[in-house]
């Protein structure tokens, strides 16, 4: 089951290409996570008449997925060519999809978000606004219910790729970036409402940091020897930093969440800073994987011995 | 997305292409090769490729390092001291003196050399057509893949996509012609069209790179393989030969003497996209999970 250890490359040189992303790409997974899980609580917040809650996560989930979207074309090596996206929509191309699921999800948070600024308008505008403030539910319910495969294809995105770590997680990756997404989204929720009115960001949150920290564990037990990516270099600081900052939110949140606004904005700010060092523990992993060709060579020559052995 | 043969008869045909010529392809032996680099210069005039580097890398005789969005052919260099394991090929005394002391000792160890070029494999499922969201990777009526560069707007997806290395985004230089935008071997589209043979393979002078019909060159190649295992070079060996293979078959293929990855080669490369549909219902679960959570979290009174 141990790989060997000797591997032969070529002087050492990589065989397949890392990504040509910068830091825009995991900050793009971290907001559209957070915007996800944001217009989850928006729409709950909305039908169960916690108004405190739906204002706060339809004005953090259109901040979040603008800013998002904002760095997704700025990685693009031709910017002003974003809307080629829109060409063609392609089933075996995550980006694509994702693409897709981005462009009808913007407007529809846009929209809910925007009821809310008509809402404490001036008297006479407000009856300007009255279609946003008419359309503000549909179209919250409807990004809440885009807002699952917006958290979770980014991972597919990932794992579709030869990029050695990112691919050996493709089975777990959507469900570590469905429990990042409902972490950051949980925690924000904390920080941005009062204690009473928080009780559904604060499950959430707790949800989200036992399904991001199992799907993790498990991730790492079926990636191979490129899981000792994500134990050396920047991706174990920002690794154990997001486990951290999990563990230490995770147990303000349960112990104080419901009395202390102190420990609930302390401990929803952990949480959302512990989905980002995930995203970017993760992406910087798959890079390291890429650059060392043993990642690509020691696991497909076991491949063909256990073949061969067989 | 769902494949009828993951093998596929035709990728032109199967792509939508009505009426298609003959799949194209490349058939570079290894074992003629002589290390001219002919191929790298040919490609780089025809297609009008900036400069992209001109750094000794201090390894071997290769300076260009691996294919990249500004090198489509790049010949592989690999210089072993001891004789060669079969025989059959190049064996040379090595000069370890430059004083010229140290001849007579310097002939005992002999050394041998690999040479090959490499280029993009043109593969029957190609990961980087695939993932692609804007639609400017293609399939040729010829079976290759092609990037139509006004299309691309360098989201970079294919890069990390490709299982051997060889799409790229360029950088640089600023002038150069798209810049931002993923480049690779067209297995030259425009000469194709016209019924010419692409520019590495007509330059290439010991027919080391042969351009071909597809299934003729599968035939040649076995045919070339035989041929050095009965001259007692039993390293010879066919990659990307196989259809059956973890990418469907390469349009570009080769005759190695070593393991591929001595060549800085994938030994068993997969196109991603075989894993999709377990990842897309990998997605819809957590989706599920995701949703299920945010409702139960409603569900408890305050």
């Amino acid at each position: 089951m141990v790989p060997d250890a000797t591997f032969t490359s070529y002087y050492g040189r990589p065989v397949v290409k890392a990504s040509p992303w910068k830091n825009d790409i995991p900050a793009y997974f971290f907001l559209g996570g957070l915007a996800a899980g944001s217009s989850l609580l928006a729409a709950g917040a909305d039908i169960t008449g916690r108004q405190e809650l739906r204002r706060a996560m339809r004005i953090c989930a259109l901040v979040s997925v603008t800013a998002g979207t904002a760095a997704l074309i700025h990685d693009l090596g031709k910017p002003s060519r974003f809307l080629n996206m829109l060409r063609v929509a392609k089933p075996t191309s995550p980006m694509s999809v994702g693409t897709w699921i981005l462009t009808a999800f913007g407007p529809m948070v846009g929209i809910a978000a925007s009821a809310e600024v008509a809402a404490v308008l001036p008297r006479p505008l407000q009856a300007l606004a009255r279609p946003v403030t008419v359309a503000a539910r549909p179209a919250g319910l409807l990004a809440a219910a885009l807002a699952p495969g917006l958290a979770s294809y980014t991972g597919v995105l990932l794992g579709d790729t030869a990029t050695p770590a990112w691919h050996a997680a493709h089975r777990e990756l959507p469900f570590v970036f469905a429990g990042s997404a409902a972490m950051a989204a949980g925690g924000l929720g904390m920080m941005g409402t009062s204690v009473a009115q928080a009780g559904p960001a604060r499950r959430l949150a707790i949800g989200g940091v036992l399904l991001d920290v199992l799907a993790e564990r498990r991730m790492e037990g079926s990636m191979g020897i490129s899981a000792e990516t994500l134990r050396v270099g920047r991706a174990r600081l920002l690794m154990r930093t997001s486990r951290a900052l999990a563990a230490g939110g995770l147990a303000g949140t349960i112990a104080l969440g419901r009395r202390s606004r102190l420990v609930s904005l302390l401990s929803g700010g952990a949480l959302v800073a512990a989905s980002a060092c995930t995203r970017f523990a993760i992406f910087e992993a798959g890079q390291t994987s890429a650059r060392d060709p043993r990642y690509t060579v020691a696991p497909q020559r076991e491949r063909i011995d256990t073949r061969i052995g067989q | 997305m769902r494949r009828e043969s993951f093998a596929a008869a035709d990728p032109a045909l199967d792509t939508g292409w009505t009426e298609a010529p003959p799949r194209k392809g490349f058939f570079t032996d290894g074992s003629i090769c002589i290390g001219c680099k002919a191929c790298e210069v040919a490609c780089k005039e025809w297609n009008g490729i900036p400069e992209d580097g001109l750094s000794m890398l201090g390894m071997s005789y290769d300076n260009t390092g691996a294919l990249g969005a500004s090198t489509w052919r790049h010949v592989a260099f690999i210089e072993r001291r001891g004789p060669s394991r079969s025989g059959g090929f190049t064996a040379l005394p090595m000069v370890t003196d430059i004083s010229g002391n140290d001849h007579a000792a310097a002939v005992d160890t002999a050394m041998h050399w690999l040479m090959s070029s490499d280029v993009c494999k043109h593969c029957t499922n190609a990961a980087c057509l695939d993932v692609c969201p804007t639609g400017s990777l293609m399939r040729t009526e010829f079976g290759t893949v092609v990037i139509q560069a006004e299309i691309c707007n360098g989201c970079g997806y294919c890069v990390p996509a490709c299982p051997f290395g060889v799409i790229e985004r360029r950088e640089g230089p600023a002038d150069a012609r798209n810049v931002g935008v993923a480049q690779k071997c067209t297995l030259c589209y425009d000469r194709l069209s016209e019924g010419m043979t692409p520019a590495c393979a007509q330059a290439c002078p010991t027919q080391s790179i042969q351009f071909g019909d597809l299934d003729e060159l599968r035939d040649r190649a076995e045919r070339r393989v035989a041929e050095l295992h009965a001259h007692g070079v039993t390293d010879a060996r066919l990659y990307g030969a196989d259809p059956n293979d973890g990418i469907g078959g390469a349009g570009a293929f080769f005759l190695l003497l070593d393991e591929p990855e001595v060549y800085g080669l994938p030994p068993d490369p997969v196109v991603t996209t075989r894993d999709l549909p377990e990842m897309w219902r990998a997605a819809a679960l957590a989706g599920a999970a995701l949703l299920a959570g945010a409702a139960a979290a409603f569900l408890r009174s305050r």
